[in-house]
């Protein structure tokens, strides 16, 4: 029987004179694969940074992994909470190599004053295995392309060993073939893994692949939800990103030619 | 070369000094040059500078000013970087601007030959105390003993700040806790050295390792040891020099950082690239 992992209760979040969230509801199950979509500025990152803590709720509560969440516990919970963010610039002289970058996401669990022993290498050898990365395990990290740079976040994230996965745009700014292994690859980990994923997406083709539910967002509002056949008509798209029916048909068809 | 010098004590003195100065500022320049906040550093010894002229002008040690006035900026340059309501360079800039403008105000109001500021301006490293020089040594070893200890959650925080926090460091607390170091250094390493180079001796050293390693480990050894390296080539020069010792151990750290970025397998990153491509098909 599947378990509620994520319980979010209408979560208000203010940026300032900004409202990011205005009363979103939601309920996660455990080993769903939900897709969450909609325009920017319609509080799609904002709805994971109040999962794994980073956000500040103005009014409501979320309860994930077990507990709800409060100003204190942010740093454990995060511990059990892999997230992986859009392609960051990283300095390519920066001293780290891609071995290295992957253990950084067993800090949280090792706790401080704990280093990391045979153990954690052995699994981090593993995830990189598993992302294609250890040929380049020795590498600098600032030295890989954009793509590469995303397979050692989700390494990274594996190594966690997390027990929800949070996908902020992963494939933003990436060449086409490398969006299509990072989607294969969460993919892969949702698959083999059982792990609970929310991914946050532009990337309308990936969606009915991979996902369960997909969540439709605007105005920090989640604004339809469903299956991805139910949701991704040319219609409700055209309502969503308030722009003519053939303009979504056409960019669609764009995407696909690809 | 004459080595007798070694026999006085002010020479050893001021020998123990750089060792210590050289460890405590290199480890310390590691952070600034990888996390990209060398005005930040610059900002906080021109406030040290300001509070112990503050100090001084009261009539108390100023050591004491120096410290609680990089701890108030520390605590003031943090928020301003974290929140993002100005960009932290522009807070920090005013931030620069005050304290000069305090530094200067301190040293007019101050009576006398203001001999006293001067020194804290020009360090005065051959004039330092038993006391002084066991100062900084604490200083060094506390900055050395927290890098081993919280290695990691360093390594983290230098990376990304926000990865660091996603994976559940305490970041933002390891980011003021380097801000306090900085702090804690660049005032025991005022009088040595001086208001107006300390700065350099924090940064060219880790500039210098930054050109000759991927590796951050390697980065913090070689950091610390062109600080110390910079401090007793600079002492020697000034001895033999005799020029003003500040400014010989700050030109002898950007020699190094010259020599470093001339050989720094860094400018060849393709050619290394190639090679490690060529390796890895093997």
């Amino acid at each position: 029987m599947r378990s509620t992992v994520v319980d979010i209760e209408d979560a208000v979040v203010s940026y300032r004179e900004d409202v990011a969230l205005r009363g979103v509801s939601l309920k996660v199950e455990s080993g769903e694969f939900i897709g969450i979509v909609g325009p920017n500025g319609a509080g799609k990152t904002t709805l994971l940074t109040i999962i794994n803590g980073l956000g500040k709720l103005l009014k409501g509560r979320v309860w994930v992994l077990g507990n709800y969440l409060t100003p204190g516990n942010g740093h454990s919970l995060r511990k059990r909470i892999g997230y992986v963010a859009q392609v960051q610039n990283i300095d390519p002289r920066m001293p780290i190599n891609v071995r290295e970058a992957a253990m950084i996401g067993r800090y949280g669990r090792l706790g401080l004053l704990h280093r990391p022993g045979r153990y954690d290498w052995r699994i981090v050898d593993e995830v990189l295995e598993l992302v294609g990365m250890t040929k380049l395990a020795q590498r600098p990290i600032g030295h890989l392309s954009g793509g590469e740079q995303q397979r050692v976040a989700v390494g990274r994230c594996l190594a966690q060993e997390p027990e929800l996965f949070l996908l902020d745009e992963p494939t933003a700014s990436l060449d086409w073939r490398a969006k299509k292994d990072i989607l294969e690859l969460v993919k892969l980990v949702h698959d083999t893994r059982q792990l609970t994923t929310l991914l946050v997406t532009h990337d309308l083709s990936a969606l009915p692949v991979a996902c369960n539910r997909v969540l439709l967002m605007k105005d920090g509002l989640i604004w339809d939800e469903g299956s991805p056949e139910e949701l991704l008509t040319d219609e409700k798209l055209s309502d969503l990103y308030d722009i003519p029916i053939p303009i979504v048909k056409s960019r669609r068809e764009e995407v696909a030619s690809v | 070369m004459d080595l007798s010098i070694y026999s006085y004590q002010f020479m050893q003195h001021a020998s123990l000094s750089v060792l210590f100065g050289g460890i405590a500022c290199g480890t310390i320049g590691v952070f600034v040059v990888l996390m990209g906040m060398p005005f930040i550093g610059v900002c906080m010894s021109h406030a040290a500078f300001a509070g112990a002229l503050l100090s001084l002008w009261l009539g108390f040690n100023p050591l004491i000013g120096a410290l609680i006035a990089s701890f108030i900026a520390a605590g003031i340059i943090g928020p301003l970087a974290d929140r993002g309501e100005l960009s932290p360079t522009t807070s920090v800039g005013v931030i620069f601007s005050l304290t000069l403008g305090l530094a200067f105000l301190f040293m007019g109001l101050m009576p006398g030959t203001k001999s006293g500021a001067l020194e804290l301006l020009w360090g005065s490293i051959l004039t330092n105390t038993s006391g002084e020089v066991m100062l900084l040594g604490i200083v060094a070893a506390v900055v050395v003993g927290l890098v081993i200890a919280f290695y990691k959650e360093f390594q983290a925080t230098i990376f990304h700040r926000e990865l660091a926090l996603a994976v559940g460091i305490p970041s933002a607390l390891i980011f003021y806790g380097i801000l306090f170091l900085t702090g804690a250094t660049i005032t025991v390493s005022l009088r040595p050295i001086g208001g107006l180079l300390i700065f350099s001796l924090i940064l060219n050293p880790a500039a210098a390792a930054y050109q000759l390693t991927y590796n951050m480990k390697r980065m913090f050894f070689l950091s610390a040891a062109f600080g110390v390296l910079s401090g007793w080539i600079g002492l020697v020069m000034s001895y033999l020099l005799n020029i003003p010792s500040g400014a010989t151990i700050v030109i002898t750290s950007s020699a190094i950082f010259g020599i470093a970025t001339l050989v720094s397998p860094k400018r060849k990153v393709k050619r290394w690239e190639k090679k490690q491509l060529l390796e890895e098909g093997r």
